[in-house]
Protein backbone atom coordinates (compact mmCIF):
# COMPACT_ATOMS: atom_id res chain seq x y z
CA UNK A 1 0.00 0.00 0.00
CA UNK A 2 3.02 2.42 0.63
CA UNK A 3 6.18 3.34 -1.64
CA UNK A 4 8.99 4.89 -0.60
CA UNK A 5 9.68 8.25 -2.46
CA UNK A 6 13.42 7.00 -2.35
CA UNK A 7 15.07 4.53 -1.94
CA UNK A 8 18.31 5.84 -1.64
CA UNK A 9 18.09 7.39 2.13
CA UNK A 10 19.19 5.79 5.16
CA UNK A 11 20.90 2.99 6.20
CA UNK A 12 19.08 -0.55 5.90
CA UNK A 13 17.75 -2.28 9.77
CA UNK A 14 16.56 -5.46 9.89
CA UNK A 15 13.71 -6.20 12.89
CA UNK A 16 10.68 -8.27 13.60
CA UNK A 17 6.97 -7.99 13.66
CA UNK A 18 5.27 -10.83 15.75
CA UNK A 19 8.07 -13.17 14.52
CA UNK A 20 8.36 -11.97 10.89
CA UNK A 21 11.67 -10.60 10.02
CA UNK A 22 11.04 -7.27 7.92
CA UNK A 23 13.89 -4.63 7.35
CA UNK A 24 13.79 -0.79 6.89
CA UNK A 25 15.88 2.90 6.90
CA UNK A 26 17.52 4.70 9.69
CA UNK A 27 15.83 7.55 10.11
CA UNK A 28 12.00 5.86 9.91
CA UNK A 29 9.53 5.73 12.68
CA UNK A 30 8.46 2.38 13.81
CA UNK A 31 5.13 3.06 12.61
CA UNK A 32 6.43 3.99 9.15
CA UNK A 33 8.89 1.25 8.93
CA UNK A 34 5.95 -0.94 9.80
CA UNK A 35 3.55 0.35 6.87
CA UNK A 36 6.16 0.71 4.47
CA UNK A 37 6.37 -3.30 5.26
CA UNK A 38 3.16 -4.01 4.59
CA UNK A 39 1.42 -4.12 8.03
CA UNK A 40 -1.55 -2.87 8.71
CA UNK A 41 -3.23 -4.38 12.12
CA UNK A 42 -1.16 -2.60 15.11
CA UNK A 43 -3.06 -3.62 17.82
CA UNK A 44 -6.45 -4.48 19.01
CA UNK A 45 -8.75 -2.77 20.93
CA UNK A 46 -9.37 -3.41 24.58
CA UNK A 47 -13.07 -3.33 24.75
CA UNK A 48 -14.16 -5.40 21.32
CA UNK A 49 -10.40 -6.84 20.05
CA UNK A 50 -11.36 -4.91 16.92
CA UNK A 51 -8.26 -4.50 14.65
CA UNK A 52 -6.30 -0.80 15.06
CA UNK A 53 -3.87 0.66 12.67
CA UNK A 54 -1.65 4.44 12.92
CA UNK A 55 -3.81 7.10 12.08
CA UNK A 56 -2.78 10.46 13.37
CA UNK A 57 1.17 9.38 13.11
CA UNK A 58 1.70 12.16 15.52
CA UNK A 59 1.37 10.70 18.93
CA UNK A 60 -1.75 11.59 19.63
CA UNK A 61 -4.32 8.62 18.41
CA UNK A 62 -2.97 6.06 20.42
CA UNK A 63 -3.88 3.76 17.61
CA UNK A 64 -0.25 2.42 16.30
CA UNK A 65 0.40 1.22 19.88
CA UNK A 66 2.89 -1.73 19.60
CA UNK A 67 4.99 -4.07 22.14
CA UNK A 68 8.54 -3.02 21.67
CA UNK A 69 11.30 -5.42 23.29
CA UNK A 70 8.70 -6.35 25.73
CA UNK A 71 7.01 -3.25 26.53
CA UNK A 72 3.95 -3.48 26.17
CA UNK A 73 2.33 -0.07 24.91
CA UNK A 74 4.93 1.73 23.04
CA UNK A 75 3.53 4.24 20.78
CA UNK A 76 5.20 3.04 17.10
CA UNK A 77 4.84 6.43 15.35
CA UNK A 78 7.23 8.17 18.21
CA UNK A 79 10.11 5.73 18.52
CA UNK A 80 12.90 6.06 16.17
CA UNK A 81 13.41 2.19 14.62
CA UNK A 82 16.51 0.31 15.98
CA UNK A 83 18.41 -2.60 14.46
CA UNK A 84 17.40 -5.87 15.73
CA UNK A 85 13.76 -4.29 17.76
CA UNK A 86 11.52 -7.43 18.72
CA UNK A 87 8.27 -5.89 17.90
CA UNK A 88 4.86 -7.58 18.48
CA UNK A 89 1.17 -6.04 18.11
CA UNK A 90 -0.73 -4.82 21.51
CA UNK A 91 -3.06 -6.88 21.95
CA UNK A 92 -5.94 -5.54 23.83
CA UNK A 93 -5.18 -4.13 27.17
CA UNK A 94 -2.10 -4.51 28.55
CA UNK A 95 -1.77 -6.65 31.83
CA UNK A 96 0.90 -5.41 34.46
CA UNK A 97 2.92 -7.33 37.04
CA UNK A 98 3.60 -9.84 34.43
CA UNK B 1 -45.56 38.60 32.81
CA UNK B 2 -45.35 35.62 29.71
CA UNK B 3 -44.04 32.80 30.94
CA UNK B 4 -41.79 30.69 28.56
CA UNK B 5 -40.64 27.96 31.41
CA UNK B 6 -41.95 26.94 34.82
CA UNK B 7 -38.15 26.49 35.81
CA UNK B 8 -35.14 27.86 34.58
CA UNK B 9 -31.67 26.09 35.80
CA UNK B 10 -28.70 28.17 35.37
CA UNK B 11 -25.47 25.83 34.91
CA UNK B 12 -25.71 22.39 33.63
CA UNK B 13 -23.11 20.66 35.72
CA UNK B 14 -23.64 17.77 37.41
CA UNK B 15 -25.50 19.39 40.25
CA UNK B 16 -28.10 21.48 37.59
CA UNK B 17 -28.61 18.87 35.15
CA UNK B 18 -29.92 16.37 37.91
CA UNK B 19 -31.39 18.50 39.26
CA UNK B 20 -33.09 19.55 35.81
CA UNK B 21 -33.46 16.00 34.86
CA UNK B 22 -35.13 15.37 38.04
CA UNK B 23 -37.85 18.50 37.24
CA UNK B 24 -38.64 17.58 34.04
CA UNK B 25 -40.29 14.22 35.02
CA UNK B 26 -43.67 15.29 36.17
CA UNK B 27 -44.19 17.18 32.91
CA UNK B 28 -42.73 20.59 34.09
CA UNK B 29 -41.59 22.53 31.34
CA UNK B 30 -38.08 23.33 32.19
CA UNK B 31 -34.75 24.75 30.32
CA UNK B 32 -31.39 24.33 31.34
CA UNK B 33 -28.62 27.03 30.68
CA UNK B 34 -25.26 26.52 30.40
CA UNK B 35 -22.07 28.51 29.13
CA UNK B 36 -19.64 27.85 26.32
CA UNK B 37 -16.85 24.87 25.93
CA UNK B 38 -14.80 27.07 28.07
CA UNK B 39 -15.87 27.62 31.39
CA UNK B 40 -14.75 25.95 34.21
CA UNK B 41 -16.61 22.61 35.27
CA UNK B 42 -15.44 20.58 38.14
CA UNK B 43 -17.90 18.24 36.34
CA UNK B 44 -15.59 17.51 33.57
CA UNK B 45 -12.90 16.73 35.87
CA UNK B 46 -14.10 15.10 38.65
CA UNK B 47 -13.13 11.68 40.36
CA UNK B 48 -16.49 9.52 40.02
CA UNK B 49 -16.27 8.31 43.72
CA UNK B 50 -19.60 7.64 45.00
CA UNK B 51 -18.36 8.17 49.01
CA UNK B 52 -19.57 8.11 51.97
CA UNK B 53 -17.64 7.12 54.50
CA UNK B 54 -16.25 10.11 56.34
CA UNK B 55 -18.79 12.15 54.59
CA UNK B 56 -20.19 14.86 57.28
CA UNK B 57 -17.69 14.01 59.74
CA UNK B 58 -18.91 17.00 62.05
CA UNK B 59 -22.01 17.73 60.42
CA UNK B 60 -24.52 14.77 60.76
CA UNK B 61 -27.31 15.79 58.43
CA UNK B 62 -24.26 15.55 55.48
CA UNK B 63 -23.64 12.37 56.92
CA UNK B 64 -27.66 11.56 56.48
CA UNK B 65 -27.74 13.22 52.92
CA UNK B 66 -24.65 11.41 51.44
CA UNK B 67 -25.38 8.11 53.06
CA UNK B 68 -29.16 8.35 51.36
CA UNK B 69 -28.08 9.27 47.78
CA UNK B 70 -25.44 6.54 48.12
CA UNK B 71 -28.22 4.38 48.82
CA UNK B 72 -30.89 5.52 45.95
CA UNK B 73 -27.71 5.27 43.80
CA UNK B 74 -28.16 1.91 42.36
CA UNK B 75 -32.16 2.64 41.44
CA UNK B 76 -31.46 6.18 40.11
CA UNK B 77 -28.41 4.11 37.43
CA UNK B 78 -31.03 1.66 36.19
CA UNK B 79 -33.35 4.75 35.87
CA UNK B 80 -31.21 6.65 33.94
CA UNK B 81 -29.62 3.81 31.82
CA UNK B 82 -33.45 2.64 30.74
CA UNK B 83 -34.31 5.66 29.32
CA UNK B 84 -30.92 7.22 27.82
CA UNK B 85 -29.28 3.59 27.00
CA UNK B 86 -25.76 5.53 28.22
CA UNK B 87 -24.13 3.01 30.62
CA UNK B 88 -23.14 4.82 33.92
CA UNK B 89 -20.69 1.95 34.94
CA UNK B 90 -21.65 2.51 38.45
CA UNK B 91 -20.51 -0.43 41.32
CA UNK B 92 -20.91 -0.03 44.80
CA UNK B 93 -18.57 -3.32 46.01
CA UNK B 94 -17.49 -0.88 49.03
CA UNK B 95 -14.29 1.39 48.94
CA UNK B 96 -11.00 1.20 50.61
CA UNK B 97 -8.66 4.27 51.91
CA UNK B 98 -5.29 2.59 52.78
CA UNK B 99 -2.90 2.96 55.51
CA UNK B 100 0.63 3.21 54.66
CA UNK B 101 1.83 3.51 59.04
CA UNK B 102 0.13 1.92 62.48
CA UNK B 103 -0.69 6.03 63.09
CA UNK B 104 -2.61 6.25 59.56
CA UNK B 105 -4.80 3.60 60.18
CA UNK B 106 -5.22 4.53 64.00
CA UNK B 107 -6.76 8.07 62.80
CA UNK B 108 -8.79 6.21 60.12
CA UNK B 109 -10.59 4.09 63.02
CA UNK B 110 -11.39 7.01 65.22
CA UNK B 111 -12.83 8.73 62.24
CA UNK B 112 -15.03 6.53 60.93
CA UNK B 113 -16.06 5.98 64.61
CA UNK B 114 -16.50 9.36 65.21
CA UNK B 115 -18.88 9.71 62.10
CA UNK B 116 -20.93 6.76 62.99
CA UNK B 117 -20.83 8.11 66.14
CA UNK B 118 -23.45 11.33 65.45
CA UNK B 119 -27.06 11.18 65.94
CA UNK B 120 -28.99 10.17 63.79
CA UNK B 121 -26.35 8.72 61.06
CA UNK B 122 -27.82 5.64 59.93
CA UNK B 123 -25.24 2.15 59.98
CA UNK B 124 -22.84 3.02 57.16
CA UNK B 125 -21.71 -0.46 57.44
CA UNK B 126 -17.71 1.00 58.05
CA UNK B 127 -14.93 -0.60 59.66
CA UNK B 128 -11.22 -1.03 59.69
CA UNK B 129 -9.75 -3.94 57.56
CA UNK B 130 -6.46 -5.23 58.64
CA UNK B 131 -3.68 -6.43 56.48
CA UNK B 132 -4.22 -9.81 56.14
CA UNK B 133 -8.24 -9.76 54.80
CA UNK B 134 -6.52 -6.71 52.91
CA UNK B 135 -4.37 -8.63 50.95
CA UNK B 136 -6.89 -11.45 50.82
CA UNK B 137 -9.46 -8.98 49.12
CA UNK B 138 -6.54 -7.46 47.09
CA UNK B 139 -3.26 -9.02 46.49
CA UNK B 140 -1.74 -6.51 44.56
CA UNK B 141 -1.59 -4.13 47.69
CA UNK B 142 1.44 -3.28 48.20
CA UNK B 143 4.37 -4.59 51.65
CA UNK B 144 3.86 -0.85 53.17
CA UNK B 145 -0.14 -0.85 53.33
CA UNK B 146 -1.07 -1.93 57.05
CA UNK B 147 -4.85 -1.97 56.32
CA UNK B 148 -7.70 0.16 55.24
CA UNK B 149 -10.82 2.12 56.47
CA UNK B 150 -14.05 0.53 54.28
CA UNK B 151 -17.36 1.51 54.11
CA UNK B 152 -19.80 -1.10 52.00
CA UNK B 153 -21.40 2.12 50.92
CA UNK B 154 -18.90 3.40 48.48
CA UNK B 155 -18.84 2.87 44.85
CA UNK B 156 -18.22 4.80 41.41
CA UNK B 157 -19.16 5.42 38.16
CA UNK B 158 -18.20 6.99 34.90
CA UNK B 159 -18.67 10.39 35.84
CA UNK B 160 -18.47 11.81 31.90
CA UNK B 161 -21.07 9.56 30.75
CA UNK B 162 -22.90 10.29 34.08
CA UNK B 163 -23.40 14.21 32.44
CA UNK B 164 -23.90 12.93 29.16
CA UNK B 165 -26.94 10.99 30.69
CA UNK B 166 -28.39 13.09 32.57
CA UNK B 167 -28.33 16.01 29.54
CA UNK B 168 -29.55 13.07 27.48
CA UNK B 169 -32.32 12.30 29.51
CA UNK B 170 -32.90 15.47 30.28
CA UNK B 171 -33.60 16.35 26.79
CA UNK B 172 -35.83 13.23 26.58
CA UNK B 173 -38.12 14.09 29.04
CA UNK B 174 -38.98 17.23 27.40
CA UNK B 175 -36.75 19.47 28.28
CA UNK B 176 -34.66 22.49 26.86
CA UNK B 177 -31.12 22.00 27.15
CA UNK B 178 -29.57 25.95 26.09
CA UNK B 179 -26.01 26.18 25.91
CA UNK B 180 -23.75 29.12 25.23
CA UNK B 181 -26.00 30.95 26.91
CA UNK B 182 -24.10 32.92 29.91
CA UNK B 183 -26.59 34.33 32.16
CA UNK B 184 -25.71 38.37 32.30
CA UNK B 185 -28.27 39.16 34.82
CA UNK B 186 -31.84 37.81 36.59
CA UNK B 187 -34.33 40.14 37.72
CA UNK B 188 -37.26 38.96 40.03
CA UNK B 189 -40.65 39.96 39.19
CA UNK B 190 -43.62 39.94 40.79
CA UNK B 191 -44.56 36.00 39.45
CA UNK B 192 -41.17 35.36 38.37
CA UNK B 193 -37.65 35.66 36.69
CA UNK B 194 -36.38 37.70 33.92
CA UNK B 195 -33.20 35.89 33.11
CA UNK B 196 -31.01 37.46 30.32
CA UNK B 197 -27.78 36.16 28.68
CA UNK B 198 -26.02 36.45 25.31
CA UNK B 199 -28.85 39.12 23.80
CA UNK B 200 -31.92 36.36 25.07
CA UNK B 201 -34.43 36.94 27.45
CA UNK B 202 -36.37 33.81 29.02
CA UNK B 203 -39.38 34.16 31.74
CA UNK B 204 -39.80 31.32 34.30
CA UNK B 205 -41.99 30.35 37.18
CA UNK B 206 -38.68 29.93 39.31
CA UNK B 207 -35.10 29.57 38.84
CA UNK B 208 -32.38 27.43 40.34
CA UNK B 209 -28.72 28.94 40.49
CA UNK B 210 -26.56 25.67 40.12
CA UNK B 211 -23.85 27.53 38.20
CA UNK B 212 -20.71 26.33 40.64
CA UNK B 213 -18.69 28.83 41.22
CA UNK B 214 -20.64 30.91 38.78
CA UNK B 215 -22.83 31.45 41.70
CA UNK B 216 -20.84 33.88 43.74
CA UNK B 217 -22.01 36.39 41.24
CA UNK B 218 -25.30 35.17 40.27
CA UNK B 219 -26.59 34.55 44.00
CA UNK B 220 -26.95 38.73 44.96
CA UNK B 221 -29.06 39.21 41.90
CA UNK B 222 -31.98 37.45 43.67
CA UNK B 223 -31.02 38.17 47.58
CA UNK B 224 -28.66 35.30 48.38
CA UNK B 225 -25.19 34.97 49.24
CA UNK B 226 -22.82 32.21 47.84
CA UNK B 227 -19.19 32.46 49.57
CA UNK B 228 -17.99 29.79 47.75
CA UNK B 229 -14.49 29.13 46.84
CA UNK B 230 -12.29 27.08 43.88
CA UNK B 231 -10.21 24.31 45.69
CA UNK B 232 -7.46 22.67 42.95
CA UNK B 233 -7.44 19.19 42.51
CA UNK B 234 -5.25 17.26 40.09
CA UNK B 235 -5.77 13.92 38.93
CA UNK B 236 -3.37 11.63 36.98
CA UNK B 237 -4.52 8.53 34.44
CA UNK B 238 -2.65 6.10 33.19
CA UNK B 239 -3.15 3.94 29.93
CA UNK B 240 -5.66 1.36 29.86
CA UNK B 241 -4.48 -2.03 31.62
CA UNK B 242 -6.47 -5.57 32.03
CA UNK B 243 -8.54 -5.05 35.25
CA UNK B 244 -6.80 -5.69 38.35
CA UNK B 245 -8.42 -3.63 41.00
CA UNK B 246 -12.34 -4.12 41.62
CA UNK B 247 -12.54 -1.58 44.61
CA UNK B 248 -12.53 2.10 44.07
CA UNK B 249 -10.01 3.47 47.01
CA UNK B 250 -10.47 7.26 47.79
CA UNK B 251 -7.02 8.35 45.44
CA UNK B 252 -7.29 5.52 43.10
CA UNK B 253 -9.32 3.59 41.17
CA UNK B 254 -9.46 1.44 37.74
CA UNK B 255 -12.34 3.01 35.83
CA UNK B 256 -14.58 0.43 33.52
CA UNK B 257 -12.32 1.71 30.39
CA UNK B 258 -8.92 0.18 32.16
CA UNK B 259 -7.55 3.14 32.91
CA UNK B 260 -6.05 3.63 36.47
CA UNK B 261 -7.09 7.46 38.08
CA UNK B 262 -4.70 8.74 40.90
CA UNK B 263 -6.56 11.67 43.13
CA UNK B 264 -6.87 14.30 44.05
CA UNK B 265 -4.31 17.21 45.00
CA UNK B 266 -5.77 19.85 47.54
CA UNK B 267 -4.38 23.05 46.66
CA UNK B 268 -5.65 26.59 47.49
CA UNK B 269 -4.74 28.46 44.19
CA UNK B 270 -7.30 30.73 42.84
CA UNK B 271 -8.78 29.76 39.71
CA UNK B 272 -5.66 28.68 38.41
CA UNK B 273 -6.09 25.04 36.69
CA UNK B 274 -2.71 24.39 35.56
CA UNK B 275 -1.13 20.88 36.00
CA UNK B 276 2.01 21.14 37.67
CA UNK B 277 4.63 18.40 37.76
CA UNK B 278 5.96 18.11 40.98
CA UNK B 279 2.82 17.31 42.82
CA UNK B 280 1.87 15.00 39.67
CA UNK B 281 4.64 13.04 40.54
CA UNK B 282 4.51 12.88 44.47
CA UNK B 283 0.52 11.74 43.64
CA UNK B 284 2.52 8.80 41.74
CA UNK B 285 4.97 7.67 43.93
CA UNK B 286 2.19 7.31 46.32
CA UNK B 287 -0.15 5.57 43.92
CA UNK B 288 3.29 2.87 43.78
CA UNK B 289 3.62 2.33 47.57
CA UNK B 290 -0.26 1.49 47.56
CA UNK B 291 -0.27 -0.62 44.51
CA UNK B 292 3.97 -1.58 42.88
CA UNK B 293 2.92 -2.78 39.79
CA UNK B 294 1.63 0.83 39.04
CA UNK B 295 5.56 1.58 38.79
CA UNK B 296 5.21 -0.35 35.08
CA UNK B 297 2.34 1.76 34.23
CA UNK B 298 2.41 4.74 31.36
CA UNK B 299 0.74 7.92 32.55
CA UNK B 300 -1.07 9.11 29.37
CA UNK B 301 -2.93 12.22 30.62
CA UNK B 302 -2.95 14.77 33.97
CA UNK B 303 -5.42 17.68 34.30
CA UNK B 304 -7.04 19.69 37.64
CA UNK B 305 -10.03 20.88 38.02
CA UNK B 306 -11.66 23.13 40.70
CA UNK B 307 -13.49 22.14 43.44
CA UNK B 308 -16.48 24.24 44.78
CA UNK B 309 -15.90 24.42 48.39
CA UNK B 310 -18.33 25.91 50.98
CA UNK B 311 -16.57 27.60 53.97
CA UNK B 312 -17.88 24.40 55.84
CA UNK B 313 -17.39 21.63 53.11
CA UNK B 314 -21.53 21.00 53.58
CA UNK B 315 -23.91 21.82 50.67
CA UNK B 316 -25.67 25.04 50.63
CA UNK B 317 -28.91 24.90 49.49
CA UNK B 318 -31.41 27.75 50.44
CA UNK B 319 -34.15 29.42 48.75
CA UNK B 320 -34.19 33.11 48.84
CA UNK B 321 -36.55 35.02 51.48
CA UNK B 322 -36.42 38.04 49.18
CA UNK B 323 -37.14 36.85 45.86
CA UNK B 324 -38.99 33.28 46.81
CA UNK B 325 -38.65 31.10 43.81
CA UNK B 326 -34.96 31.48 43.67
CA UNK B 327 -33.02 28.64 44.90
CA UNK B 328 -29.13 28.26 45.36
CA UNK B 329 -27.63 24.69 44.99
CA UNK B 330 -23.97 24.21 45.61
CA UNK B 331 -22.22 21.47 46.66
CA UNK B 332 -18.67 19.77 46.68
CA UNK B 333 -19.83 16.15 45.65
CA UNK B 334 -21.83 15.89 42.79
CA UNK B 335 -21.49 12.94 41.77
CA UNK B 336 -22.05 11.28 45.22
CA UNK B 337 -25.14 13.44 45.54
CA UNK B 338 -26.46 13.15 41.94
CA UNK B 339 -29.23 10.48 42.97
CA UNK B 340 -30.64 12.73 46.02
CA UNK B 341 -30.43 15.46 43.80
CA UNK B 342 -32.84 14.34 40.55
CA UNK B 343 -35.10 12.72 43.35
CA UNK B 344 -35.78 14.24 46.76
CA UNK B 345 -34.13 18.01 46.02
CA UNK B 346 -36.04 18.30 42.51
CA UNK B 347 -39.12 17.04 44.34
CA UNK B 348 -38.58 19.79 47.34
CA UNK B 349 -37.79 22.57 44.67
CA UNK B 350 -40.49 21.44 42.48
CA UNK B 351 -43.22 21.77 45.56
CA UNK B 352 -41.48 25.50 46.43
CA UNK B 353 -40.37 24.98 49.82
CA UNK B 354 -36.87 22.61 50.99
CA UNK B 355 -38.23 21.24 53.63
CA UNK B 356 -36.11 18.54 54.23
CA UNK B 357 -33.33 20.19 53.44
CA UNK B 358 -33.16 23.05 56.12
CA UNK B 359 -29.79 22.14 57.92
CA UNK B 360 -28.34 23.24 54.34
CA UNK B 361 -29.49 26.66 54.40
CA UNK B 362 -26.78 29.56 54.44
CA UNK B 363 -27.96 30.55 57.95
CA UNK B 364 -25.64 27.60 59.45
CA UNK B 365 -23.04 30.20 57.98
CA UNK B 366 -24.39 33.71 59.20
CA UNK B 367 -24.66 32.23 62.58
CA UNK B 368 -21.08 30.78 62.68
CA UNK B 369 -19.88 34.41 61.09
CA UNK B 370 -21.95 36.01 63.86
CA UNK B 371 -19.99 34.20 66.77
C1 LIG C 1 -10.48 17.15 41.24
C2 LIG C 1 -11.90 16.92 41.64
C3 LIG C 1 -12.31 15.66 42.06
C4 LIG C 1 -13.63 15.43 42.44
N1 LIG C 1 -14.01 14.17 42.79
C5 LIG C 1 -15.30 13.92 43.11
C6 LIG C 1 -15.73 12.60 43.40
O1 LIG C 1 -14.95 11.65 43.34
N2 LIG C 1 -17.02 12.41 43.78
C7 LIG C 1 -17.92 13.44 43.85
O2 LIG C 1 -19.07 13.21 44.21
N3 LIG C 1 -17.54 14.69 43.54
C8 LIG C 1 -16.27 14.96 43.16
N4 LIG C 1 -15.89 16.23 42.82
C9 LIG C 1 -16.88 17.29 42.91
C10 LIG C 1 -17.82 17.33 41.74
O3 LIG C 1 -17.10 17.30 40.54
C11 LIG C 1 -18.63 18.61 41.87
O4 LIG C 1 -19.35 18.58 43.06
C12 LIG C 1 -19.63 18.79 40.79
O5 LIG C 1 -19.07 18.58 39.53
C13 LIG C 1 -20.18 20.19 40.87
O6 LIG C 1 -21.08 20.35 39.84
P1 LIG C 1 -21.71 21.74 39.55
O7 LIG C 1 -22.76 21.48 38.54
O8 LIG C 1 -22.11 22.40 40.81
O9 LIG C 1 -20.51 22.64 38.99
P2 LIG C 1 -19.76 22.69 37.58
O10 LIG C 1 -19.45 21.37 37.04
O11 LIG C 1 -18.64 23.65 37.76
O12 LIG C 1 -20.83 23.29 36.62
C14 LIG C 1 -21.26 24.61 36.71
C15 LIG C 1 -21.83 24.97 35.38
O13 LIG C 1 -22.42 26.27 35.47
C16 LIG C 1 -22.14 26.95 34.29
N5 LIG C 1 -22.23 28.39 34.54
C17 LIG C 1 -21.46 29.14 35.36
N6 LIG C 1 -21.84 30.43 35.30
C18 LIG C 1 -22.88 30.48 34.44
C19 LIG C 1 -23.70 31.53 33.96
N7 LIG C 1 -23.54 32.79 34.36
N8 LIG C 1 -24.65 31.23 33.04
C20 LIG C 1 -24.84 29.95 32.61
N9 LIG C 1 -24.10 28.92 33.06
C21 LIG C 1 -23.13 29.18 33.95
C22 LIG C 1 -20.76 26.49 33.88
O14 LIG C 1 -20.60 26.65 32.48
C23 LIG C 1 -20.77 25.04 34.29
O15 LIG C 1 -21.16 24.19 33.24
C24 LIG C 1 -14.57 16.50 42.43
C25 LIG C 1 -14.18 17.75 41.99
C26 LIG C 1 -12.86 17.98 41.59
C27 LIG C 1 -12.48 19.33 41.12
Amino acid sequence: MFKRLSEASGRVLSFTFDGQPLEGREGDSLAAALLAGGVGVFRTTVPSDASRGPYCLMGVCFDCLVEVDGVANRQACMIPLREGMCVTPQRRARQLGE
Amino acid sequence: MRRDYDVAVVGAGLVGAAIAYGLAKDGRRVCLLDEGDIALRASRANFALVWVQTKGHGYPPYAILTHRSASLWSSFAQEVEAETGVDLGFQQPGGFTFALSEEELEGRRRILDEVQAQPGVPDLGSRIVLRNELISLIPEAGPEVVGASYCAKDGHCNSPRLLLALHRGFGMRGGDLLTNRTVETITAGRDGFSILGEGEEIQAGKIVLAAGLGNIRLAPMVGLDAPLQPLKGQLIVTEKVRPFLHYPLVNLRQTDEGGVMIGSSMEDMGFDTSSVVPVVANMAKRAIRLFPLLAEANIVRSWAGLRIMTPDGFPLYEQSQEAPGAFLCNCHSGVTLAAAHAGDLAQAIGRGNLDGFGAFSGERLRVQAAQ
